[in-house]
């Protein structure tokens, strides 16, 4: 039975482990509690370390760095024409999956774009576009951090050629040090009990894959096209 | 995976001989070195976070089992099931009973140097179970029926025109007059035919780079997002760790990414890096309904508290392998088991046995270049020594070796007769070449000379040259 023999080899590895750092007993592991607790930040990388205006700059040349693009729109109001204005732009198929987030469901497609058929939900393998929004993005190497939860299944970035990503502007961070700090913030992520959501996604461009001669594909498995819609909200 | 690591020198050989192979071999030469470089250089705290990575992983390897513990407690709090393995067979049995508890037939896999070490698909396979690998390199090789040979770029060894062939003669149901010159259209092929498998499997296998303790989080870093349909389209994803993985919190995690991805392909980061902490939640709308986590030793703990404790720091990056001239020159397979190029000489004898892999140690030049890249700063070469010098004491070189040993040693111990001797040999030797610059063969080295030329001497030792310079002062 694996139950059985799982606690039999915890016993054997700790056990093991113990012996060979020689654990004396009188330690009681409060080097390995504070550095839990306090969790101190590494060597301060400067690079990200900026006024907002330059960040955006910093965010927007790492993210075309790795062959992704970014549009800046002036409202959330102004989302619906920039999503159709890119489909159309790059020849994409009209029909848009959309994380089921009201803040996304709830913007004025058909008045704005009456051309795109909209639907909500988790990705289904058919679909081409999806679009999300997202927890954070770190500008320090134009990193998008998605975290999933009802309003954000994983699904969507991951299975579409074509991934259509909202970022507020007072969502971007500079280092990863932010990053962290962002998550533990979140709801229910600190604390007894506390969780990280399921799956907290780092995306960095598009899918890619060196395996072939070493020569660098787009397209691999996950999205082909990686698009950063980034919303003015009265940051900066 | 079954070890060859005894037959280096066989394998080697081989490798030398092989044309295809010494065509791939010169894209890691070109492809990796200089990007590595350029992304360091471009980050000027990154000598600074490689101290820090390294200091992050000894902290954790002298309380390891404080932090697994801790990890433990906080992935099975999130719901993860965590599963504990002394060796490779505990590893294939809990995997396999989880897969068969849901009636599984076929499971995908994003890439796993651990799932290689234990030999999980051959197992799977004979159990009724498809494994079907779903990264580009993996599913090549898996085509192949072959193993990786190389820890990041497992089809390294494959020309484009080979990966061609391959698709030609798997890929029946294609049109055959399709074409395959561009790589974009191998690539999107290999999309095309995976997409569907990730749909069907039952259960989702995947490695992980870390396993953060503060959070119970594993982590899978990876380019092609393979990884990441294999994780959350099952019912099941198993994740398969060995006890060194673990490292302390989110901020050790953002010390040594920023590490890892510029060592191993040039990138600053990977393209996704991806944090998993339990199974599903109720109200998400896609996700694992389970998450299992197979904790694996496989000969590690006794590494700790011996010279080769530092290997344990080890994030794979391959970095390590990319800059090794001996690596460049005979491939992975050579190397006869899963982890290749200078870590691999140093870990395949921690894991199988010095006297499987006793000849790997011996595959370096001692140039140093592995050690000056790798970003955990292990100090390869000195732990290859240490092999080698294990090597000795248990007498498992060849006899011939051990006798010239021992006759170079009776010299050193006789000056004078030294320098006569070899005096004479360089004399001869200079004359001999004089007119190349190189012997193409030597007598006694044949095994030198086969594949590259010895310089020929200038007619003097270097003893003779240091005398006529003291003089000349
Ligand atoms: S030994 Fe160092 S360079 Fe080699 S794979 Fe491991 S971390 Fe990378």
């Amino acid at each position: 039975m694996s139950g059985e023999r799982s606690s039999t080899a915890r016993g054997q590895i700790l056990g093991a482990i113990r012996r060979a750092v020689k654990r004396d007993g009188t330690d009681a592991g409060s080097a390995v509690e504070r550095r839990l607790a306090e969790h101190p930040e590494g060597p301060r990388v400067e690079r990200a370390r900026l006024p907002h205006e330059a960040l955006v700059a910093l965010f927007v040349e790492k993210v075309e760095a790795v062959q992704g693009s970014v549009a800046r729109v002036d409202s959330p109001e102004a989302l619906p024409e920039a999503v159709a204005d890119y489909l159309k732009r790059h020849n994409l198929p009209t029909a848009l999956r959309v994380a089921p987030d009201p803040a996304l469901t709830d913007l004025p497609w058909q008045e704005k774009a009456p051309l795109l058929s909209v639907s909500a939900g988790r990705a289904e393998a058919a679909d081409a576009v999806s679009l999300t929004g997202c927890f954070a993005g770190v500008a320090e190497t134009g990193t998008l951090m998605l975290a999933s939860g009802p309003e954000a299944p994983t699904t969507l970035n991951f299975l579409p050629e074509t991934h259509l990503v909202v970022l507020r502007e007072s969502d971007l961070v500079g280092p990863y040090e932010e990053a962290w700090r962002k998550l533990r913030a979140r709801e229910g992520a600190e604390g007894p009990g506390g969780a990280l959501p399921r799956t907290v996604n780092f995306v960095t461009g598009p899918s890619r894959t060196g395996d072939i001669e070493q020569k660098i594909q787009l397209g691999a498995h996950g999205p082909r096209r990686l698009h950063v819609l980034l919303v003015a909200d009265g940051e900066g | 995976m079954q070890a060859t690591s005894r037959n280096f020198k066989d394998n080697a050989h081989r490798a030398l001989e092989d044309a295809n192979l010494q065509k791939a071999m010169g894209f890691v030469r070109t492809g990796f070195i200089d990007k590595r470089k350029a992304a360091a250089d471009a980050l000027p705290e990154f000598e600074a976070l490689r101290d820090a990575a390294r200091d992050i992983k000894n902290h954790t390897l002298a309380n390891l089992d404080r932090y697994l513990e801790r990890y433990e407690a906080k992935a099975t709090e999130t719901g993860a099931q965590v599963h504990w393995c002394t060796t490779a067979e505990d590893a294939r049995e809990t995997i396999l009973e989880i897969c068969r508890s849901v009636g599984a037939r076929t499971a995908t896999k994003g890439k796993s140097m651990i799932a290689e070490e234990i030999g999980l698909n051959d197992f799977l396979e004979r159990n009724g179970i498809t494994p079907i690998e779903t990264d580009l390199g993996e599913y090549i090789i898996q085509l192949r029926k072959e193993p990786p040979s190389h820890i990041i770029a497992p089809a390294v060894h494959v020309t484009q025109d080979q990966v061609e062939a391959d698709f030609r003669s798997h890929h029946k149901a294609l049109p055959a007059d399709r074409s395959l010159a561009e790589p974009q259209q191998l690539v999107a092929e290999a999309r095309e035919m995976l997409r569907q498998k990730y749909l069907d499997a039952d259960v989702g296998i995947t490695g992980a780079n870390f396993l953060v303790a503060e959070t119970g989080t594993s982590v899978i870093v990876t380019n092609e997002g393979n990884g990441d349909l294999t994780q959350i389209l099952p019912k099941i994803h198993i994740v398969i760790a060995s006890i060194e993985k673990v490292i302390p919190t989110l901020e050790d995690l953002g010390v040594i990414l920023r590490v890892l991805a510029r060592s191993a392909t040039g990138q600053e980061m990977s393209a996704y890096t991806t944090l998993s902490t339990g199974p599903k939640r109720p109200d998400d709308p896609d996700g694992p309904e389970q998450y299992h986590v197979v904790i694996l030793d496989n000969g590690r703990s006794a590494m700790l508290g011996t010279e080769y404790q530092e290997m344990l720091r080890c994030i794979r990056c391959g970095a390590c392998m990319n800059h090794c001239p001996v690596y460049h020159a005979v491939g992975g397979h050579a190397y006869g088991w899963v982890y290749v190029g200078p870590m691999g000489a140093v870990l395949t004898p921690s894991l199988i046995g010095v006297d499987q892999a006793g000849h790997l140690p011996n595959a370096s030049t001692f140039c140093g270049r592995c050690e000056s890249v790798c970003p955990m700063r292990i100090p390869l070469p000195k732990m290859m020594r240490h092999w080698r010098e294990r090597e000795f004491e248990r007498h498992l070189n060849p006899p011939a070796w051990r006798w010239g040993l021992k006759a170079w040693a009776f010299l050193a111990r006789r000056p004078r007769l030294y320098q006569a001797l070899t005096g004479l040999q360089v004399r001869l030797m200079g004359l001999a070449g004089r007119r190349r610059g190189r012997f193409a063969s030597l007598p006694l080295a044949g095994g030198w000379t086969e594949h590259r030329d010895f310089p020929a001497p200038q007619g003097r030792t270097f003893q003779q040259l240091w005398a006529e310079r003291k003089r000349a002062a």
